[in-house]
This record gives C-alpha cells, structure tokens and sequence, in this order.
C-alpha cells in the first residue's frame, strides 16, 4: 500500500475563490492509501514546496498529489520538489484543478464536487504508480533551419556565431525570402536590400553554415538531440560548384516568356535564370518546365556559351541525408490569393495590384526599374487607393479571408502611401481602413507623419467596390466618419491583403510531430512564457510560420530561437523520458499493428523462444521497444489488440483505475 | 451447388498425401447432424477417403485453424474458398502462421446454405438433407421428401458475397471468379437510417439475446490473441463486458473495435452463433466508415497491407471531420 500524501494549493484566489480548498483537503484525506493532507496558498512557492518536503520525511510518503494548476505548468517543479525529499519523481501526480475546474466553474459547490473528483482520480493513479528512472541520449551538435528568409538567416547565422554547424533548407534557388523582394522597410525606411543582402553574404561565407537551396526536407524521424532528416535536393541542372553565376547564360536563353515569380509575374524570365542580382548562392538555375532542352532535347544553348562548363542536362534530384539535434522551423508566409474578393476586380484590371506587387514596382531592381506606374498603360497615376485589410480581421467571411489581423499592413500601408507622396507629390493617395493599428516603436510617429506631413486621406470606411471604367477605377467606397459615400476615380489600386502561413508549413508540421492551430500558424509551447519553442521537444519556431510579424519582431524572435537552439546543443546527453512503452511478450501476438502506428520507428520484432506448459518450447515473433527513440505517445497501446502494450507511467489499469474514481 | 465435387478435392488431397507435398488435410468431415459439417484434419489416406466431404454446409473457414496447424511438424493441405483466402492473407499480415508450412488449394464457392433458413423451408424433424445439383432434398419425420432451391436458403453472407476471387493459393481448382460489386452495406445503411433510439432498441432486442458462449470470438479469424483481453482479468476490460443493463453489449462492441481494420467480413460470427445475432452488421458499419474516411480498403486482399486504421497519410480525414460527419449522421 502506498503511503501518499496529498497538497491542495489555493493559487491564490484563482483555486480557492471557486474551490473551497479546505473541504478538498478534509474529503481527500480519507482517501485509500492517503496519510497526509493539507492546503496551503503558493505550493509552488519555497514555502509549499518546504510543506511537501517536510510531509514527505515527517510521514514517509510513497507517492504524492499535488492538487494544482496544470501539469504543463508546475509538474516540473514538484518532481524536483520531490526529487530533493528523496522520493522519485514518478511517484507526482497533478490533480488539474486550476485550469479544468476552477477557472471553468462560477459555483463553490460545483466547483469544489469536481475538485475532490478530479483528485480522486489522482490518488486512484498513484496508488498504481512505480518509481521510474529515465535514461539519458546523446545530442548531435548540428542544427537543421527549415527556410532561408530574414528568420531563418537570422537563426542560422546566430546559431553558427556560437560554433555550431547549421544547414539552411530553402525551397526556392536563393535564400532572402520575402524581405529580398522589399523596397524599403518601415519604420526607419532603410531599403531592404541593403540590410538583408550583407546578411546574406555573411551566411554564405560562415563556414558553420551550408545552404541547401532549391531543396526541401522529406523526412523526419528521430526525437530531441536526434533527428535523422532526409533532404531533397532539386536538380537545378547547374553544377552548383561549378557555376560562377556570371549569367550569360539567362541573357542567351532563347526562352523569354517565363513569368518571372520574383516579380510576381509582373515581367518575364529566361528559362535559365538567377532570381536576382544579389542571390545566394548565386547560381543559375533551369526551369524544367520551361526549358527547351530538358522539355523535347532541342535547344542547348546555355550549355554552348557557359564558360564553366556548368550545366548538366542529366542531373537528378539528390536526396542527402543528416543528423540534427535540433531543428528550427522558419517557413515563413504569402499574401493570400485574391481570387475569392471580385468585388476589387483584382482579376479583372491589371491596375488592381496588391501590395507585395506595388514593393516589386517601386524597387530600383523590378519590372519597372522602381518609377511607379500602371501596369496596364505604363503611365503614371495621379489617383491611388490603398485598401487595408484585404481578407484580414474578417470575420464574417471567414471563407475568403482570415479572421485574424494580419500586423503589418497598416504600417507598410503608410509607408507605400508616404513613398509615394514624397517621391510623386502630384499624386493624391487615399487610404481605406478599419482601424489603424501602430504598436511598435516609433510605428505610430511614422504613420502620423503620413497623415500629417505627406497629406495622405486616411478614411475610415471599407470599399465596398472597385469597377473598371475606360482606364479608370472606379472606387465606391464609405466615410464612416463623415457617414457618406465616397466615389474616387482611381488609376491604381493596391490591396493590402492578408498573409497566410506558407504551405509548406502543414506537412512539415506533421513530419515534426509539431502542432498547429486553425490558421497553420505553428503553436508555440506557451503563448507568453515560450514562445519560441514548439509543444515537440527539438522543434524551435522562428518568424512568420507561428503568426504574422513584422521584421524587427521577426529577427527578435529568430534570434531568441536561436538562443534556446545553443542552449539545447550546448548540453552533451539529454535526460530521457521514462514514461515509454513496454511490451508483455507473454500476451504479444507479434501482429504488428503496433509498430505500424509507431511514428518514431522506435519497435522491432524478435524472435523469441518459450517455454510451453507441456514443456515444449515454441518459437514466438514478439514486439521490443527501444527505449531511447520511444517518445511514450501511447499510439501502440491502443493499436495492440490483446493489450500485451503498455505505457510506463500511463499504465492502461492507471488511466481505467482514474476512469472508474471520476465514474463511481 | 457447388462447382467442385468432393470427389475433386479428395483425389487433389490424395494425390498431395501420395507425393509427399503435404503429411496432413484440413477439411470437412459429417458430423452429428446431416447439415453439421465440422472442421477436421485427415492424416491418412482411408480416413479422407471414407469421411472427407465437401457441399453446400461446408462453410468453416479454415485460415484460422493454420495458426496450430502450422506449429506442427510438416505441411499442412487447406482448402480456401475465397472468403477464406481473405482471412489466410490478413493472417500472413499479421505474422500470425509459417506460410512455408502450409499447401493452399484455392477452390470457388457458390455460396452456403443457412441451415435456419432450410429449417425454416422443410419443417422440423429433419433426418437427412442430400445435396443435388441446385437443389437440397430434404427427408423429415413428417413429409416426403422435400425440395428446397439452394438459392432460396443461401446464407445472408452469401446473398450479398463480396467476393468470389481467391486472393492467396498455391494451386486453383477450378476458375478464379471476380471481386463483386455486392450490395453487403444495404442493411447497415438501413440502420444508419434509424434514429438512435431505434438503433439502440435494434441493438438491445439483437445483443440480449447473447449467452456469451463465445463462439464469434473462437471462430473469428481476427481473434487469434495469445491471450483474449476477455480471458485476461489484468486487462481491465473483461469486468467491464458485462457492466450494463443489456450485459453483452459491451462485450459485442469491444469485440467489434478489436477487430476493426482486421475483419476481412467472412462472416463466420454470424454464422456460428446460436442465437442468430448479426454480428457482422456490427463489423460491416466499421468497414463501410474506413471506406467512406479513407477510401476502398478490403482487409486481406493482399498480404502486408496498411490497413487504415494502422496507417498515416496526409490526406488521411482530420479527426474532426469524422466527428462532424457522426454527428450529422445522428441528426
């Protein structure tokens, strides 16, 4: 019989103003197997934790409960506070009465029934529990970051400062990500190039770093301290170390009318090209979808002028292999699609632009070597209109849009409006909003200086609907300050539209194991107090993927996922979960179904021999777990048929034997 | 009925005795009654000869019986009919027997006879039933001889047979037939139809007739446990089979969730079951659900298949969606 002990903490007001801790304590004490029980206001406090650990030496406690806030918040704390009395960690359960009772219940008598219930069911685990040891693994001491945007350089090149090898996956030929295509950056107006560009270089020169650019990652097994990652290199058809990315390949290309996609489409490509001047690695790479040559063999010209003797026709997807011991997600976003809003007539006029395109027109290095004009006719407009909140904050159509706040279009709202007034002082630039939302140093200073200094025409009003009319727009719009209709005859009209997680985002979260929420943002560990690590231990979070950010915010957090990341390899073995799964190979049937379902390949099969009742022996296939990869998520125990799977910690007569305390 | 005689299948188990292939012969002997014909293994050429038959009342599916058979010394001769073959494969996907001890002679099926329903036909006081090209003549204590079609009186697995391809042999009798495009959903449909209360007073009337003599859970090809968690009090299940007001309920649906993803739909549980429960509507509503979640899947069509339930893709239906369309089936 154990001997457990029983803690009831107030936290507060936020247990014992719905709870009435002290009836907890009293009803719990009668409890099989309970000695000892009492309430106390902080456990988690040093006087508490002094509670429990005197309770523990005072009445040889076997096995406690702690009657508390989550497990994700303290079961830490008391295992250690538990560890230092001498009893094993394994021996704490947490009775969730916090966030499950006493935050969801308004009534005492309520509140307080549920509470003695849900530490019912605890008492009825413990007294099941056996001391567990955890095992110990090692870590491999090179990181994995997934995208090579600001987030994933800023990671990387962090990561590398500190000594340790980082590889970069990046899909596209070039690392740089959206802030490459920017022209200027709010709120100090830097450009964009001249910022990220030097940053670029420093991680193709860091000799921790490795880019693996057009490529993507495949696989993912392994844990924490211990990826095993399978990456997909493109072929790009370009000798990447051969290729001096002089590109007088993309200038003989014989293949003109590709849609340049750093452009977004708003000029064209060669079949052969590099993204752009500053491009890391710069190498040029071949579309096989538009190329001549790799399409119907007939063209090879490319082949005929590169001096270096680069390119190579037959060059196959190569898939490399590597350890990891922990990786950084840093995929980033897009602007969402604009099929779904015909109301802006995007589809229907090519002088309906979104604002990523309206950055492209007014960089030096786009389409139109950065003088802003129609896209239509080239000229000129003297009316613009920019409309916020293109599928963010919306709510009421949630299938179009999103229904959260996409951060940072009010700001480079302004700044394209304030741009554009400086540099074109004859045009008339009104701006749509709902709300204008500033809250980052010196955000709102610079959005005043738009309103106040550049003129802009803040109107607080959505557009209801833009028409295309001769070469004009015709914008309807309302003033919900003055309350009346607005109708402007535009020339242009740029949309902020929402940001969406990249899609790459949902399969690698399922490779990773890592959780999302509705939108395919990644969730974080904790939304305040972890913010840049994911519930998956190893999986870090940097950027755009776990919500929309604005730069500065972004390079914060890259560089604070990059902390944790040197603070993970930093260590020589990681302490292991004891709470894994063993196999009854009295009752296993070697089926296995469990080993199917085992995401982290962490079951074999041997053959064993047994000895029968009749004193034969006989052969028998039974399953083995290695606990080392084991990561205890309980797949195999519901997938085994006759149960012969089991669940250090999380027994199947523990989980029932906590079913049948709530049910009796 | 049956496309192959008896006759057939003893010279092709003779000649395999005769030449070594096999030492032994899983097959159907006559039992007490004319219609009981019971599962045995014939050792010796006289005994096949003498007893060995093979009709429209041999419907033991005999993969199961392979799991002993194959400890054994020597190769063993079985006789599939396809819904059997199905079971033979899942089986092999589960480890569950040598497969390099076993002889498999793949033979077609037209269908069994449900012995009720001839019950029902011919009257009681049956004394004999002869098997006649497509008729059964039955001899009562009562009339003359009574002729009944085949086809009147087929099992209800056999009215709706999925199938009537061999999907594992080393050796075909006969021709192969073809996968069936069978109607064997249209009674679960109906049910899917019933308000829940219905469903529950349907399920109730049915499952209380149960006297837990566990023939369904002996006779399953999918229950092939070392241990049955029913038999095993640590596994915190057995007690709880008979928590409830109508007591086997529980019983059924743990079995059913047991088996879900593994059952190949052969059938025998119905068959076996004294009091004529459908227990394979039970397992039928779990194959129609991996269907419409994640696609045709037919449990033992191949060996070391993924069957869903095991299996992870990323198209695979969020959970959620599964819970919504529960949910809109019960509105």
């Amino acid at each position: 019989m154990q001997r457990i002990g029983v803690f009831v903490c107030w936290c507060g007001s936020n247990i014992a103003g719905t709870v009435d801790v002290q009836a907890v304590s009293e009803a719990l004490k009668n409890e099989p197997g309970v000695v000892f029980s009492t309430n106390y206001q902080y456990m988690c406090s040093q006087a508490g934790q002094d509670i429990i650990k005197n309770a523990i030496k005072e009445h040889k406690l076997t096995g406690m409960v702690v009657c508390s806030c989550s497990p994700r918040m303290h079961e830490a704390t008391f295992r250690k506070t538990a560890a230092a009395a001498g009893l094993n960690s394994y021996m704490v359960e947490i009775a969730n009465i916090r966030e499950q009772c006493s935050w969801v219940h308004k009534d005492m008598q309520i509140g307080t029934e549920k509470a003695i219930i849900l530490g019912k069911a605890a008492i009825a685990k413990v007294n099941l529990n056996a001391p567990l040891v955890p095992g110990e693994s090692p870590v491999t001491k090179r990181a994995l970051v997934i995208g090579g945007g600001i987030a994933g350089i800023q990671t990387a090149l962090d990561i590398a400062e500190a000594g340790f090898p980082v590889d970069i996956v990046e899909t596209k030929p070039t690392i740089g990500g959206k802030m490459a295509q920017l022209d200027k950056t709010f709120p100090t107006l830097d450009c964009a190039a001249c910022i990220l560009t030097p940053k670029m270089v420093d991680v193709a020169q860091n000799e921790n770093i490795r880019i693996f650019s057009y490529s993507e990652v495949t696989e993912v097994k392994g844990f924490v301290g211990n990826f095993d990652v399978k990456i997909k290199k493109k072929a790009r058809y370009v000798k990447e170390d051969v290729c001096t990315g002089c590109g007088l390949c993309t200038e003989k290309c014989p293949q003109k009318k590709v849609p340049n996609e750093f452009n977004l489409g708003m000029d064209n490509r060669r079949a052969i090209y590099i993204p752009f001047a500053q491009a890391v690695p710069k190498v040029a790479t071949i579309d096989p979808n538009a190329c001549n040559m790799l399409k119907n063999g007939k063209c090879g010209v490319c082949a005929k002028v590169c001096a270096a003797g680069a390119i190579d026709y037959k060059q196959q997807d190569e898939i490399i292999e590597e350890k990891y011991g922990a990786i950084v997600a840093a995929t980033g976003f897009n602007p969402i699609s604009m099929d779904k809003f015909d109301e802006y007539a995007y589809n229907q006029s090519k002088d309906v632009i979104t604002s990523l395109e309206f950055e492209r027109l007014t960089n030096a290095a786009g389409p139109s070597a950065g003088k802003l004009i129609r896209p239509s006719d080239g000229k000129h407009p003297h009316t613009i209109v920019f409309v916020q909140c293109v599928g963010s904050r919306c709510a009421a159509c949630a299938e179009k849009g999103k229904e959260y706040c996409s951060k940072i279009c009010c700001m480079y709202t302004a700044k394209h409006a304030m741009l554009t007034r400086d540099k074109y002082p004859d045009t008339e630039v009104y701006v749509f909003y709902i709300d204008v939302r500033t809250p980052g140093k010196n955000f709102d200073e610079f959005y005043r200086r738009a309103v106040e200094e550049y003129g802009v025409h803040y109107i607080k009003g959505m557009v209801g609907k833009v028409a295309p009319e001769g070469d004009k727009l015709m914008v309807q719009a309302s003033d919900l300050l003055a309350n009346k209709q607005l109708h402007i005859a535009a020339d242009l009209v740029v949309l902020a539209a929402a940001i969406e997680p990249d899609k790459s985002a949902r399969p690698l979260a399922t490779m990773l194991t890592a959780s999302m929420d509705t939108n395919d943002f990644f969730t974080e560990a904790h939304p305040k107090l972890r913010p840049v690590e994911s519930p998956t231990a190893g999986i870090f979070l940097s950027g755009a993927c776990q919500g929309p950010k604005d730069i500065p915010e972004t390079v914060s957090q890259a560089s604070a996922a990059a902390a944790k990341v040197i603070g993970l390899l930093c260590k020589d073995k990681l302490t292991g979960n004891p709470c894994v799964a063993h196999s009854n190979e009295l009752m296993c049937n070697g089926c296995s179904s469990c080993e199917r379902v085992c995401p982290y390949g962490a079951i074999t099969y041997i053959d064993k021999e047994f000895r029968m009742p009749d004193r034969t022996t006989r052969v028998r296939r039974v399953a083995s777990v290695n606990p080392a990869v084991c990561q205890g998520c309980g797949a195999c125990t519901v997938a085994c048929p006759s149960g012969a799977m089991d669940l250090n910690g999380f027994a199947s007569k523990q989980i029932m034997a906590e079913v049948d305390a709530i049910c009796k | 009925m049956q496309k192959v005689t008896g006759e057939l299948l003893i010279n092709k188990a003779l000649e395999l005795l005769d030449n070594g292939t096999v030492n032994r012969v899983l097959g159907w002997k006559r039992g007490e009654f004319a219609y009981d014909m019971t599962p045995a293994v014939f050792a010796d050429a006289e005994e096949l000869k003498n007893n060995f038959v093979f009709n429209d009342f041999c419907g033991a599916n005999f993969s199961k019986y392979l799991i002993a058979e194959t400890r054994k010394e020597g190769k063993v001769l079985v006789f599939l009919k396809p819904c059997d073959s199905y079971s033979f494969n899942q089986l092999l996907t589960e480890h569950r027997f040598d497969r390099e001890k076993v002889y498999a002679v793949g033979i077609p099926c037209e269908g069994m006879v449900d012995i009720s329903k001839v019950k029902k036909a011919a009257g009681d006081g049956i004394l004999d039933i002869v098997c006649e090209n497509d008729g059964l003549v039955v001899k009562t204590l009562y009339d003359t001889d009574k002729v009944i079609d085949c086809k009147e009186v087929l099992a209800e697995r056999c009215v709706s047979c999925k199938s009537r391809k061999c999907v594992a042999y080393d050796e075909l009798l006969g021709e192969n037939g073809d996968v069936l495009d069978s109607s064997r959903f249209d009674e679960v449909e109906k049910l899917e139809k019933m308000t829940e209360d219905e469903r529950y007073a349907f399920w109730q009337n049915e499952l209380s007739r149960c006297i837990r003599c566990n023939a369904c859970r002996d006779v399953c090809p999918a229950c092939t446990c070392e241990k049955c968690v029913f038999d095993n009090p640590d596994s915190g299940v057995e007690n709880k089979a008979v928590s409830d007001s109508f007591e086997e309920k529980m019983f059924h649906i743990i079995r059913a969730f047991h088996v879900a993803g593994r059952c190949t739909d052969c059938g025998e549980c119905s068959r076996v079951c004294p009091q004529h429960i459908p227990l394979h509507l039970l397992n039928r509503k779990f194959i129609k659900d991996i269907n419409e979640f994640y696609g045709d899947y037919q449990a033992g069509a191949e060996v070391g298949s993924r069957a869903p339930l095991v299996n992870y893709t990323v198209d695979d239906l969020e959970p959620s969606e599964a819970v919504q369309k529960g949910d809109a089936d019960n509105a």
